[in-house]
């Protein structure tokens, strides 16, 4: 029966304990209370253990000391002291008093000077003072930036155009709008600075593809649909993007736009297009990279551009569907949180909008500045010309990059004493200004050349003779 | 980011939602040498008003109110939340099945089997809860936003899904919205007309940077100025306040580097610490003990998992809150920074020149040293009228800022009309126009506030914030009553603010004025009874505090 079977395994038990050998019971004795303590101990934790007293936590206050909250700056550092500009930034320029052609401001078109603008600038400035006083949603929405975004919708010929106050934070804002932790997003390596801050504030997974080239970009493309394929649930919500300059700031070269469309549809990845040196450049009506190569405007998903180049004025805006844009008027953090574009600069825009409109041969005349310039810096000694002939923002680089960053550098004050050498002759050119710590890839060093379409032939001539001369003298 | 586009809704001051903010609120633990000795926590929003605890270190009282939400209208708000949540399920069922008709853009057909651009839920607060009141944000105005302005008149058909423009102008709408504080916001007068000169001279914009050929010589005077008016060694300008902050604290602190943040400090300071890629930890708003804590917590235990010592430990903080209506306790957090050996970062974006006699701000306004905070940073939005921000302080940060900033390097400088209305209305406040104006408005605007406040207190509102604030947040709690006081005030001719959660704590919504000095006490008035006229119609006296009748007496005398 069970009962009395169960007695007997406990009268077995009884007996085998009885059996046992002392050292046996005295080890198991020993285990369970080794057991019985470790229930009752408390849970190991690395922060408790170091228990401070209150005395120890006075020293290692007293003891602490932090890092100057800045490091100091020698006197003699290369970008402490600033060019200063007395006067308006126009195509005559007095730079740290001397008078010069301006090369080096991106005042493309000439409409910075423009009397017309000023004209508008001025009777908005009387009619609605300087400032707004508030973000869009708080009473910060004038009339004349929903004009303005109106007339970029229609200029770019997209449904909807939203303003930023700042050109820079302009796609440093629109990319965290959309793409959030998690989604994935191909960026071309020479992208520029305000990108790579929009990516950062992002926090997706950034891929970097080398600068142009389309089968390297495909090539990250292809590996992420291998990605997809195992984890299908996850790519189900992972946003796609891909972020390239029209007409990039670094290197001056145009993107293979059309080659990205058919990336975009082939992969399903959302284009973000960043026209601020393409727009009001490119394309028969200014219209930018899209126009240049005559692309669908509406097979990129959203188009950013500042009004600080060829419009001359300050700000920036998104232009595309309102599917897109119009989240960002919730999202965009630069436009939510912060005041809203002075309404004279807004007029300024509207009118240089209007210049563009109606007078579209300027873009040819900056195309034939573009292409002039172009040519007369090919084969200055020591110096080669970065950048599409049709480029108004041009890089001139060391003709023989030594491969090493580090020569390169040392190179910098050469380049520097280049454009004082300029400055002197009446010749306004800068160097091309980075953060090196900051740069993702940080472009070579380079004398920047901008093209306007106030510069007359025999101006361009002189500038680059001048820069020549400069080059023979420094650079052997 | 997983926060949804709704969570950045009806704008105003993002905040950090803390997510160590719970620890940090446990903080009665610290003993015996702490600079403030404990007293039992305060909850914020604990008892009606917290009087300086550190008494001594103030040279004026210290009065912020925070009346605690009647248990019932918390009970209410929540059950109107609610039954707004239920409706929006039913309506989105209903535009599924395609019986309601949908407003919403589409996504291009030939795009629809790429992954959605938005979540579904991420736009249910916009799609449901915000469109219906959403007539009360973006009101296009057409005139200087002075103490008066005029409002496009707008009309919807569909809801506010779209708006329509009648083509008439609301006139003369008294301005309770815009961060006018010193009225200069101005289309005539000194400021405008130099504005002007500096259009016809430089024009508008600048196309270029700082660096590489955008310095004019318009700005150096400005930084002069600014640093000058601050009371520091050195200043630089830029362009947009918001990139200030998000653009500059990135080259102040980096990777070893903790930065405290205050869990109510704007978007913009929020960015910037992330941005820099610090260890980021938030204190409770304006709250010395959990400020305490954290310092002591940081230096004692270094970095989490490495324990070497931090690099350098960075206190953000405004000074004053924009959707709080508080005033930071600055004199206290000098002493913590002092002691610790932290460095300071001040946002002044609504103080500098709304606070203190000299309208220096709320260092001014306690009577400190500007040289105890390290990082004077500020705004030119609001009380100069114009646009842009600052950093001020020792000359090796400035100089180290104009190496490394990344708005000095990247981005276009200020528009030189934009500058020269600063110079023009910063001279005004010093003195140094040859006038008593800025002066006068210094006392106007201190005078309004005063006067705003204590009548709005006696009406029974229950309104937030330091009593020397002149941004005066006023209680509306429900979702609906959001839409409705704004809707009710602007049909008597009043422009306010009001908002909601995401900007606020879900119940707490409120409706926000901001003071001007160009406010007459007529106009006051007139808003005055228009509030009280709604508050009546609304049920929004909620105080339970009795007001001194006493006072009231005086003000009806002094009405007459």
């Amino acid at each position: 029966k069970m009962a009395s079977g169960q007695q007997w395994v406990l009268v077995e038990m009884v007996q085998a304990f009885y059996e046992a050998p002392a050292y046996h019971l005295i080890l198991e004795g020993i285990l369970i209370l080794w057991i019985v303590r470790l229930l009752f101990s408390k849970t190991y934790k690395l922060q408790e253990r170091s228990d401070l007293t209150d005395k120890e936590k006075e020293e290692l206050i007293e003891e602490w000391q932090p890092e100057p909250l800045v490091p100091q700056v020698s006197k003699d550092h290369p970008s402490l002291k600033y060019d200063v500009v007395s006067g308006p930034p126009s195509h005559k320029i007095i730079v740290n008093g001397k008078e010069c052609i301006n090369f080096a401001s991106f005042n493309f078109l000439g409409l910075l000077d423009n009397e017309r603008v000023k004209v508008c600038a001025l009777a908005s400035l009387q009619k609605y003072g300087v400032g707004t006083c508030g973000p869009r949603g708080f009473y910060g929405t004038f009339d004349v930036h929903l004009e303005l975004e109106e007339r970029l919708a229609k200029f770019m010929r997209t449904e909807e155009a939203i303003i930023y106050s700042y050109g820079f934070a302009t796609i440093a804002s629109a990319i965290p709008a959309y793409s959030k932790r998690g989604d994935i997003v191909f960026v071309d390596e020479a992208a520029c600075f305000s990108i790579q801050k929009g990516l950062q504030a992002s926090r997706s997974v950034i891929k970097y593809f080398k600068h142009n080239d389309m089968e390297d970009l495909e090539r990250l493309l292809k590996e992420q649909e291998v990605e997809d394929q195992k984890n299908p649930r996850k790519a189900r919500v992972t946003r796609r993007f891909i972020v390239v300059e029209g007409l990039y700031i670094n290197t001056a070269d145009v993107c293979p736009l059309p080659e990205l469309v058919n990336l975009k549809y082939k992969y399903k990845v959302r284009i973000f297009l960043e026209e601020s040196m393409s727009f009001g450049v490119l394309g028969e009506h200014g219209r930018g990279v899209t126009e240049h190569f005559d692309v669908n405007i509406d097979d990129i998903d959203l188009i950013s551009a500042n009004m600080e180049n060829a419009v001359a004025s300050i700000g920036g805006f998104c232009c595309g569907r309102s599917f897109v844009i119009d989240h960002q008027r919730l999202s965009g953090q630069g436009y939510c949180f912060s005041a809203s574009l002075p309404p004279m600069l807004a007029a300024a825009a509207i009118e240089a909008l209007n210049i563009m409109e109606n007078d579209p041969d300027i873009f040819t005349i900056l195309r034939e500045k573009c292409r002039h310039v172009h040519k007369s810096l090919q084969g200055i000694p020591g110096l080669k010309v970065v950048g599409e002939p049709f480029a108004p923002a041009l890089h001139l680089q060391l003709e023989r990059s030594s491969g090493s960053r580090e020569t390169d550098m040392k190179m910098l004050p050469q380049h520097l004493l280049v454009c004082f050498q300029c400055l002197d002759r009446q010749i306004a050119v800068t160097q091309a200004r980075y953060l090196d710590k900051e740069e993702k890839f940080l472009p070579s060093p380079s004398i920047r050349v901008v093209v306007t379409i106030e510069q007359t032939e025999v101006e361009i001539e002189k500038a680059a003779n001048c820069i020549r001369e400069a080059a023979l003298a420094i650079l052997k | 980011m997983t926060e949804s586009s709704s969570s950045k809704l009806l704008n105003g001051g993002a905040r950090h939602r803390p997510a160590n903010g719970a620890k940090a609120a446990r903080n009665g633990s610290v003993k015996s040498r702490c600079l403030f000795q404990q007293q039992k926590y305060l909850r914020p929003r604990g008892k009606n008003n917290h009087v300086a605890r550190n008494g001594g270190m103030y040279k004026k009282p210290f009065v912020e109110y925070f009346e605690e939400t009647p248990l019932l209208v918390a009970v209410l708000t929540y059950m109107g939340y609610g039954i707004l949540t239920i409706f929006g399920y039913l309506r989105d069922f209903l535009r599924d099945w395609k019986i309601e008709k949908c407003h919403v853009a589409r996504e291009r057909e030939e795009q629809k089997d790429f992954v959605p651009l938005y979540q579904d839920f991420e736009n249910f607060y916009t799609r449901n809860l915000y469109m219906r009141i959403r007539d009360n944000w973006n009101r296009p105005i057409c005139s200087v936003p002075g103490a008066k302005m005029d409002l496009v008149e707008r009309v919807t058909h569909d809801y506010n899904w779209t708006f329509e423009h009648t083509g008439k102008v609301i006139k003369d709408v008294i301005n309770m919205g815009s961060y006018n504080y010193l009225g200069f916001a101005e289309n005539t007068g000194a400021c405008a007309a130099a504005a002007a000169e500096a259009t016809q001279r430089y024009g508008a914009g600048v196309n270029s940077t700082r660096r590489e050929m955008g310095n004019l010589d318009k700005h150096e005077e400005l930084e002069v100025l600014v640093a000058r008016f601050l009371g520091v060694e050195a200043s630089m300008a830029f362009g947009m306040g918001f990139a200030t902050n998000s653009m500059n604290i990135p080259a102040l602190t980096g990777k070893g580097c903790l930065i405290l943040s205050d869990e109510l400090n704007h978007a913009s300071l929020v960015l910037g610490a992330r941005l820099s890629g610090s260890a980021i930890r938030v204190f409770k708003h304006n709250n010395m003990q959990s400020l305490e804590k954290l310092l002591r917590d940081a230096i004692v235990h270094g970095q989490p998992r490495t324990h070497r010592p931090w690099k350098k430990i960075l206190i953000l903080v405004e000074g004053i809150y924009s959707m709080e209506g508080s005033i930071v306790r600055l004199p206290e957090v000098i002493a913590l920074k002092k002691k610790y050996k932290a460095y300071l970062y001040l946002d002044e974006a609504h103080s500098i020149g709304a606070l203190g006699p000299g309208g220096k701000g709320v260092v001014d306004y306690f009577g400190l040293d500007p040289r105890d905070v390290d990082i004077m940073m500020g705004t030119f939005t609001k009380s100069f009228g114009a646009a842009g921000g600052y950093i001020g302080g020792k000359k090796e940060l400035v100089d180290y800022l104009r190496t490394h900033s990344h708005s000095a390097v990247y981005a276009t400088s200020m528009s030189p009309p934009v500058a020269q209305q600063i110079i023009a209305s910063m001279k005004c406040i010093m003195g140094e126009d040859g006038t008593n104006l800025g002066r006068e408005r210094l006392q106007q605007l201190s005078e309004n506030t005063t006067y705003f406040r204590r009548r709005l207190h006696e009406m029974g509102f229950i309104i937030y914030g330091n009593e020397d604030s002149p941004v005066v947040p006023m209680m509306l709690y429900m979702p609906a009553k959001i839409g409705a006081f704004g809707r009710e005030m602007l049909k008597r001719n009043i422009g306010t603010v009001v908002v909601g959660f995401p900007a606020t704590p879900i119940i707490e919504s409120r409706a926000r004025f901001c003071i001007s000095a160009a406010h007459t006490r007529e106009m006051l008035d007139t808003a005055l009874t228009a509030i009280s006229e709604v508050g009546d119609l609304l049920q929004l006296k909620y105080s339970r505090q009795k007001t001194p009748s006493l006072e009231e007496d005086a003000y009806l005398e002094s009405q007459d």
